[in-house]
This record gives C-alpha cells, sequence and structure tokens, in this order.
C-alpha cells in the first residue's frame, strides 16, 4: 500500500487506480468463498462507461458468497512504475493482488483489445498462455463480441462465453462451487450451452451456440452503479431499450448476433431509469440499442420519462436515430434541457450502395432529417460512412461529399439563425468484415488504397463548413486481420504484445510496423487474413459458433 | 433559496479525486441524498457548488469549505451518499466571502529513505523559521524568485518515526499560494541534507487575516 501510494503521485489521473467510489461493493474477505478480477483489458474511463461490465459487477456481487472486483489496464505510466516496484494488478476494491482470485474475467469487446489482456495477465504474474498455467492458476475466462470468434484468443483463455453472459455467470459460478479442481470445473462447464473450452472442444466437431436472455423484463438490471468520482467516456445512467435488430445491414455483427429481437417494456424502463437517476445523480439518461427509432414504444417513453426528468433538470440523450424527421421531431420534444449534436449515419453515398450492403435509408429522408433539424435551431451534424464497402466505387466516394453539401444547402435554406454558423462533420471508418455478418468473406481494401479513398472524398469536399475526419486505415487493418482470425493468430498477437504493442486502439500507442513483424516473425502473411476475400468453400474459423439458433441454457 | 456552506474532510482514497471532478461528485452525491438544489437559467442549467481553495492531487483535508445553493434542507443521512473519505462534518449559512481566507494550517509529513539525522532535522527546522527564503516559485507567469518566508508562519518541525518528519505549518492561501511543491522546495533547499522520497499534506484548520477561525 505504501508503495503504491508513493507512484500514484507520479502518475496521470491517480483516482482511476483507487476505487473508493460510490456504490462500490465492499465484503467481508473471510466470509466469501469466491473471488473474481472483472477484467476491462482498456482503460478506467472506457471500461468504467460499458453497460456491460455495469450488469456483471452486479450480477457476481448479487451472489452471496462471491467478492468481484474491478480491475482496469493501467495507462503506460503507471504500468512501468508498477513493474519497478514489483506491484501486481490488483482488484480497486481490496488492492489484493488478483493473482489470488479464483476466476479472472475478461470483457472482449473489440479486437485491437486483446494485446491488454495479455499484458494484464502478466502484470498479475499469472502466465498469459493456458498452456503455461498450473491447476493452482486462477480460471481465465472471457465473454463479450469477440467471442464469437474465440479462435485467435484460445491459446491464452481457458473458457470462452458466447452470447450473453448474464445468466451464464451465475451457472459458471455454481459449478465452480462445486468443482475446485480446474479440469473437473473446465469437465463440467463445457457442457453448458453457449461454452467454449479450447482445451477440450475440437473446432471441426463441435458446435458452440451462443446463449440469450429470454426476458429482458426481468433480466439484471445495474440499479446501482458505481459512480466514478472521476470523469469517464460515457458518464451518464443507460437504459437498455432492446437486443437485436430489426434491421439486417450487411456490414454490421451486433445485427446479425444479436438475433431475436428483445424488447423491455416501457413500464420497465421508466421504473428503470427513475431508480437509475434517484440512486446516481445523474443528469442524463442515455437510451441504448442498435437502432432507437426501432423500439417500439420510443414515443410513450420518452413522454414518461420526460415528465419525470424535465423538473429534475435531467437531460435525455438518444443515440443511434434514424435519419428521418420522425426522429427531429422527437430529439426536438427530448432535448429542452440541453441540446445535444445530432448524429446521422448513412454509412454510404448511393442509393445503390445503401441498397447494396441494407442500410435502408434515402438521401430524402436524410435531407428532411436536416431540414427539420435546422428548423428546430440545430447547427451541428455528424454524418458517418464507411470507406471500403464491397463494391464500392469512386462514384460511391464522391457522392458522399455531394451529400455533405445538400446538407449545407439544406442548412442554408431552412436555418433562422444563419449568423451562428454551421458544423457539418463528415467521418468516415473504413470497413471491415466481421464474422457472422452477410459479409464475411468479403474482401477488405488495403491501407493504400483506403488512404487515396480518403483523399478522394477530402477533395471532394469544397466547403470550410464541412469538417471531414478519418479513421486510420493501419488499425483498421489489423483489427481486420484479428476479427477473421484462426487459432494461429494466438502466436502473433503474443509476439505484438512481447514487442511493446499495447492500447492498440488509442492511436498513440498503435504501432502498424510492430504488427507486422510480429506476423513476419510467425511466418504468416497479414494480408491473408484481413484483405482475402474467403472462397465460399472455405470453412472459416468461427464456423462452429452458431449464432442463430436461440438458446436459454 | 439557502446558500449553505458544507465543512467536509478529504481523507483516503478520496484525496485522489480532482478538483472538477470533486464538483460533481459533491453534485451527485447531494442529488442523491435528495437534496434539491438551485440551478442557473439558461440552455445548459447548472447547480450553484463552488469549492474554496482548490487543492491538489493527492493532499488530504479536515477543512475543506464548499457553498451550495438549495432549496429545502438537507437530510441527516447525507453522508451515506458520499464516496468513500468524503465526509460533510458541519452545514451552516456563511458568513464571509472566501475571499477573506488568508492562511491555512497544514500538517506535512516528509519520508525519507534513510533513518533522520539530528543534523537533518536541525536544518529542517531552520529552514521552515528562516527570516529569508528565496525559492523558485512557479507561476502563471513563469517560474521566478520569491522570498516566501513572510508567507509561512508557526513552523513545529518533529521527528515522527525513524524516517519522517512532521511539519505543522501555517501557510499562506492566496497572493501568494504557498503550494506543496514550495514545501518540499524549502525541505530540498539545503543541498548538505537527503531529500524526501515523499511528500504527504493534509489541511487542518483555514483562517482569515488576522488568524481568527474562518467561517
Amino acid at each position: 500500500m505504501e508503495k503504491l501510494e508513493q507512484i500514484l503521485s507520479k502518475v496521470l489521473k491517480p483516482a482511476q487506480y483507487t476505487g473508493g467510489e460510490y456504490n462500490q461493493i465492499i465484503k467481508d474477505k473471510d466470509k466469501v468463498d469466491i473471488r473474481v478480477a472483472l477484467c476491462f483489458p482498456d482503460t478506467y474511463e472506457i471500461g468504467m462507461s460499458n453497460l456491460g461490465m455495469r450488469i456483471l459487477y452486479g450480477v457476481f456481487n448479487d451472489i452471496t458468497d462471491v467478492w468481484c472486483e474491478r480491475v482496469f489496464e493501467p495507462w503506460t505510466d503507471m504500468e512501468v512504475l508498477m513493474r519497478e516496484n514489483n506491484i501486481p494488478l490488483y482488484g480497486l476494491e481490496s488492492f489484493d493482488a488478483i493473482k489470488g482470485f479464483d476466476i479472472i474475467a475478461f470483457s472482449l469487446g473489440y479486437e485491437l483489445s486483446y494485446t491488454n489482456v495479455l499484458n494484464m495477465l502478466d502484470m498479475a504474474g499469472i502466465a498469459h498462455r493456458r498452456a503455461d498455467r498450473d491447476s493452482d492458476a486462477p480460471l481465465v475466462i472471457a465473454g463479450g463480441s469477440c467471442c464469437y470468434n474465440p479462435e485467435p484468443m484460445a491459446d491464452f483463455i481457458d473458457l470462452f462465453v458466447v452470447g450473453e453472459g448474464e445468466e451464464i455467470a451465475c451457472e459458471l459460478i455454481d459449478i465452480y462451487r462445486a468443482n475446485r479442481n480446474k479440469q473437473e470445473f473446465l469437465d463440467k462447464a463445457s457442457k453448458l450451452s453457449g461454452v467454449y473450452v479450447p482445451a477440450l472442444h475440437s473446432t471441426c466437431s463441435h458446435t458452440v451456440s451462443k446463449r440469450i436472455i429470454k426476458d429482458l423484463n426481468t433480466s439484471y438490471f445495474p440499479a446501482n452503479p458505481i459512480i466514478p468520482s472521476m470523469g469517464i467516456v460515457h458518464d451518464r445512467a443507460v437504459l437498455e431499450l432492446f437486443r437485436g435488430c430489426v434491421r439486417g445491414c450487411k456490414f454490421c455483427q451486433a445485427g446479425h448476433t444479436g438475433y431475436p429481437v428483445r424488447m423491455r417494456s416501457p413500464e420497465v424502463l421508466l421504473e428503470q431509469g427513475k431508480n437509475a437517476i434517484i440512486n446516481s445523480g445523474y443528469d442524463e439518461i442515455a437510451l441504448l440499442s442498435l437502432s432507437t427509432s426501432d423500439y417500439k414504444h420510443l414515443d410513450e417513453l420518452c413522454v414518461s420519462l420526460l415528465e419525470w426528468c424535465e423538473p429534475k433538470k435531467v437531460n435525455l440523450s438518444l443515440p443511434s436515430l434514424r435519419a428521418d424527421s420522425f426522429s427531429v421531431e422527437l430529439m426536438e420534444r427530448v432535448q429542452k434541457v440541453r441540446k445535444s449534436g445530432l448524429t446521422f449515419a448513412p454509412e454510404a453515398g448511393t442509393q445503390r450502395l445503401r441498397d447494396h450492403i441494407n442500410k435502408n435509408i434515402t438521401e430524402e429522408e436524410l435531407l428532411s432529417a436536416c431540414r427539420a433539424a435546422f428548423f428546430g435551431g440545430w447547427n451541428t451534424v455528424k454524418l458517418y460512412f464507411m470507406l471500403g464497402l464491397p463494391s464500392e466505387t469512386d462514384e460511391d466516394i464522391i457522392a458522399i461529399a455531394d451529400v455533405a453539401h445538400k446538407v449545407l444547402e439544406t442548412w442554408k435554406e431552412h436555418t433562422n439563425s444563419i449568423k451562428r454558423g454551421v458544423r457539418i462533420t463528415v467521418s468516415t471508418s473504413c470497413f471491415i468484415p466481421k464474422p457472422h455478418t452477410p459479409f464475411q468473406r468479403e474482401e477488405q481494401i488495403p491501407i493504400d488504397e483506403y488512404s487515396r479513398r480518403a483523399r478522394l472524398l477530402k477533395e471532394s469536399i469544397r466547403s470550410k463548413q464541412i469538417t471531414y475526419n478519418w479513421h486510420s486505415p493501419e488499425q483498421g487493418f489489423v483489427e481486420a486481420a484479428l476479427s477473421r482470425g484462426d487459432r494461429k493468430l494466438g502466436r502473433v498477437i503474443e509476439t505484438a504484445w512481447q514487442n511493446g504493442a499495447r492500447f492498440d486502439s488509442w492511436s498513440e500507442h498503435f504501432s502498424l510496423e510492430g504488427w507486422l513483424a510480429a506476423f513476419c516473425e510467425n511466418s504468416l502473411n497479414p494480408d491473408d487474413y484481413s484483405l482475402r476475400k474467403r472462397p465460399d468453400d472455405e470453412i472459416l474459423p468461427w464456423s462452429f459458433v452458431n449464432v442463430r439458433e436461440v438458446n436459454h441454457g | 433559496m439557502d446558500k449553505i456552506r458544507m465543512k467536509y474532510s478529504k481523507l483516503g482514497r478520496a484525496k485522489y479525486i480532482s478538483h472538477l471532478d470533486l464538483v460533481t461528485t459533491l453534485q451527485r452525491a447531494l442529488l442523491r441524498a435528495g437534496v434539491k438544489l438551485k440551478y442557473s437559467e439558461g440552455f445548459n442549467p447548472h447547480p450553484y457548488i463552488s469549492v474554496a481553495l482548490p487543492m491538489s492531487v493527492g493532499a488530504e483535508s479536515l477543512c475543506e469549505l464548499a457553498d451550495v445553493e438549495i432549496h429545502g434542507g438537507f437530510p441527516d443521512n447525507v453522508n451515506d451518499y458520499l464516496p468513500d473519505g468524503l465526509e460533510i462534518l458541519g452545514l451552516y449559512k456563511p458568513l464571509r466571502k472566501f475571499n477573506a481566507i488568508k492562511w491555512v494550517n497544514v500538517c506535512c509529513r516528509l519520508f525519507y529513505d534513510d533513518a533522520v539525522s539530528d543534523k537533518t532535522l536541525d536544518i529542517l527546522k531552520s529552514q521552515f523559521s528562516a527570516d529569508t527564503l528565496v525559492i523558485s516559485k512557479k507561476t502563471k507567469r513563469g517560474v521566478s524568485d520569491i522570498d516566501i518566508a513572510e508567507f509561512i508562519k508557526n513552523a513545529k518541525v518533529s521527528l515522527s518515526g525513524n524516517n519522517t518528519v512532521e511539519v505543522s505549518v501555517n501557510i499562506s492561501a492566496s497572493q501568494p499560494t504557498v503550494s506543496n511543491n514550495d514545501i518540499l522546495s524549502i525541505a530540498c533547499f539545503n543541498a548538505e541534507i537527503p531529500k524526501p522520497s515523499q511528500l504527504n499534506v493534509k489541511r487542518i484548520e483555514i483562517f482569515d487575516k488576522d488568524m481568527v477561525l474562518f467561517k
């Protein structure tokens, strides 16, 4: 503790390493039987914003004999000092080293956090390869959306949970309570649906079906989440309207793995929203889902929430709205307290390409949404697109600029405050073919080609009132390779980490050279993983994972 | 509508909460406790909470003050709603404005890697009560040399365990503000003695220019 205190005075934002927030759960060590480290392989500010973390923290700690603590990846300044001073990775609640815990549970939400998983295990003093862990070492398990293709991380993780984790978390604890021997535990747990144990399952003969929660009205809701004492990325209460998605955008993994659509009733949501605000003191509630406009009772829910929120100066935030005028009307009614910007995601510039990717939105819908927005006093619009979608041509790219110019024209015609000016932001990310989507076998465009297309778009935008931002194609390239990777990529991830890769999702830490070298050292060609179109007869590494069949345990 | 002054302590894990985050943390805690905050008018309404004397991250205090404008009162169990280490010690109607604050009594603990010698202790004692003490001090305008002696008063230097020296001292809280860094500069002023490996500072009480307890 004394050593920790000394180094805390030397690092950025020490509050992220000290726990002690309101609603954190402290249990009596002597009275709990099973210690769980819930690990998020990124910073505190990101991990604490994650709804899955809030849910699982509550689910685990609701079990009387389990004490679940939070662990995040220390920022690089802290890592250096912890290693220099031999301070192993610890749980934020107890400051105890997690090496002595029973279960280390990782949330794998994005592929560029993989090296952080290895680094966290190493900082904890736990061997990162499962083959090198003896029977006394903690169990290392993982869940989250990356587990729909678990193979790249299969050398490191003892057990993957495929699908939604709330129920299975409790089942795993029950099995663990009765089977302390690691081998026996894995044997028994591997029989649960939604569980993949790389040491026991053969991916050629075995199918793993995802697990989902059947009824969101009765499933766990974190009514008493931890309230951080420092700013985090999404510092607000969240309500989950539904899981799954009625749309079928061909690039979207969440939409295709979230099947079927399960709605939460507006009555339950209103109750949860009230409790979330009363228990947190937050001044904002975000309504989360993959496509909020598709929530059947959105109008009714917003009316009842607003009635309660407005006198309390609590703001409603509605991300993921469809670009149509209904959405804007709703936003106008909703954002009486504080007006945020409007964000729409047409994804592609031409109708042809939008139809091809099954993004059901027309230019007229988008422009009429913008018309309503500018008329209503908004002067900030963000437009999200993807570059590199299958069948994309230069015409599609130039059309993105045209759309932005038309939005600008719409503003000029319909604004009532021309003096305040307008901010139109166009952002492009690179298309990444994801497992379990209709585009899972598609090719990804090379980095140079992406850069050419981004330049083409930049040159096509001729107004200073339109800002253009684009995502790094280098990061997209590595993400694509990891997304569609097989078990051989474990060695590449390991080499990259050993060569210093950390926080790959942070552009200031990401090194393409490091990753290319790691592929090269293991005699693998990254293009084979990221760029290559998979022929129809090729068996995909994630073929054994079934996301369509529904299992409730 | 009432303006209420909260006196609170900031100890333990709470000492790492930064000044900016503290305002948000207090706001949320009061809302959880059911206190009805008064909000500003306008486009982006915010409650009126102001914290006296910003404190650097890592310092502790038994005497923090914050003013808040509310409708109605405070519940008795308001402390149940605060995070670890923050505790409201008293609530009252403010008598004077924060700008009447001039002195803070602080307890500083200087940690050394080795046992503290008599010589070190003696030099520290004379250093903290010297008549002139010119140190280089960072201000908004850059680094400049100033004589800080008149802004440091009634220093009591004593040994506390083998490796630790405790300094109880009154420091100026405004024009200029004596910072933790300045205290470290004083402790490191004489090159003949070892430098402390760490400094912990805890505020004990707040006074006005005449050393009357500020309330």
